[in-house]
């Protein structure tokens, strides 16, 4: 079954098709949101609730407008981000470079008991801190190109060209696993 | 025809997958990737990427599908508890009862209580998901109509706010429904804001003292194709007002940068 046909299905309320879907991204989306959100057992649960509301509101997933991924993606995105505003992290924005997948690279090895840390460290080999930083804030943090620049300081008008370079490299990495 | 290796090389598709795009962009992209199988591809190919890193990024596991499944199909009808014969059923009615006060009192301590909280979160939750409703379905007639029950909500009040000195053709409307103790503000008569500052929406009252406070910042303003923005009310306002403040909202309003202000029509 194609991804189309599967998503169709979805949006017809197949949980058959949803199950698949479930286990082709719940893993992918729940680690978005634990980058994020940090807590374990609070990821889970907001990840479940992710679930449940595209479920809920498959109606609103236009395909014209987008990958179905990256429609979950941002709907993880917003209920993550939601979830550490509502805790008061005033300022969480700006604090977020220093912290997760960029950060847990330079712990040491003890302390990495939260990303699959042999495969990022594969994945993620010879990639810039810059490249780690810019997808970081597109895909885990949802900035915009505007905000993405002005955080790293670089004109809007590289964001995407450095971003596929970066890309590029990440996609290398992967073919030589 | 457009020059599809300059296409791919402009970045463009990478920033499709990541879904930071403008709607118009995302229309664009998508219609190109229909029409040209490379471009699909190649799309594809990011996706693959960013999925083999997120998943990888934590140890996370998320819970098994059978949960998922089980909360989707609860029924909406409560449980129907069968009780014995010789007991009476008024316990259950006081029981119910107890409960109930309970539920009134926890609404008047409001402010000091944690499960409201909680409450609240779910209500703003709903609140960015209608938003966002609001705004995917910008092209579609459906946004048209969702806007328009909003607003033509017979519990809903239209503050008309004003433009102030510091830009007097600017122009806002508040529409405030009391009862779900939520305001709509439309500020598509607003400039965009410049870089660095946020528009910051302001409850105010106006006796025995000007007191304001703030009800939110239209902080997604940028990206915010119809401008409408969903807002969480609680006070008993008597005038909205509209200021520009540095990125993150202030305590109080600067109001040299009051760019818009109401007065709510007394009912």
């Amino acid at each position: 079954m194609t991804l189309d046909s599967l998503v169709e299905q979805f949006k017809k309320k197949d949980t058959l098709a949803f199950e698949q879907l479930y286990s082709m991204y719940s893993k992918n989306i729940c680690g978005v949101i634990h980058t994020i959100v940090k807590n374990e057992g609070r990821s889970q649960e907001i990840c479940q609730d992710v679930f449940i509301k595209i479920w809920h509101n498959s109606d609103s997933y236009n395909s014209s407008k987008g990958r179905f991924f990256t429609w979950i993606l941002n709907i993880a995105r917003n209920a993550a981000i939601d979830e550490i505003r509502s805790k008061s992290y005033k300022n969480e924005r700006k604090n977020f470079s220093a912290d997760y997948f960029v950060g847990i690279l330079e712990r040491p090895d003890e302390e990495q008991t939260t990303a699959d840390a042999i495969g990022l460290k594969k994945l993620v080999k010879n990639l810039k801190e810059k490249c780690v930083q810019i997808i970081e804030l597109l895909y885990f943090r949802g900035y915009t190109q505007k905000e993405a620049a002005e955080e790293l300081d670089i004109p809007v008008g590289t964001v995407k060209t450095r971003n596929r370079s970066c890309i590029s490299q990440l996609r290398v990495n992967m073919e030589q696993k | 025809m457009i020059d599809i290796k300059k296409y791919i090389a402009s970045g463009i598709l990478e920033i499709y997958v990541a879904g930071v795009l403008s709607e118009k962009e995302n229309l664009e992209v998508s219609a190109y990737a229909k029409q040209y199988p490379k471009i699909n591809d190649e799309i594809i190919a990011i996706e693959a990427s960013i999925l083999e890193l997120s998943k990888r990024s934590s140890n996370i596991q998320p819970y098994p599908f059978s949960e998922v499944k089980d909360k989707i199909n609860i029924p909406k009808e409560p449980k129907v508890l069968t009780l014995e014969k010789e007991k009476s059923v008024w316990p259950m009615y006081f029981g119910w009862a107890a409960s109930v006060l309970l539920a009134i009192g926890l609404f008047l301590t409001y402010n000091q209580n944690q499960e409201l909280k909680s409450e609240l979160e779910v209500v703003s939750k709903e609140n960015m998901f209608l938003e966002e409703q609001i705004a995917t379905s910008d092209t579609s007639l459906e946004k048209a109509k969702t806007l328009l029950n909003t607003i033509r909500d017979k519990n809903i009040d239209v503050v008309p706010l004003a433009g102030q000195t510091v830009a007097p053709d600017s122009y806002a409307k508040v529409y405030w429904n009391k009862q779900q103790e939520k305001v709509f503000i439309d500020a598509k008569g607003l400039p965009e804001p410049p870089d660095g500052f946020v528009y910051q929406v302001w409850s105010l009252k106006l006796s025995p003292t000007l007191t304001p406070t703030s009800i939110g910042l239209l902080d997604t303003f940028y990206e915010d194709d119809n401008k409408v923005f969903a807002l969480d009310n609680v006070n008993d306002s008597e005038a909205f007002g509209i200021t520009l403040e540095p990125s993150g909202g202030s305590e109080g309003p600067n109001l040299e940068q009051l760019y818009t202000l109401g007065v709510v029509a007394a009912s």
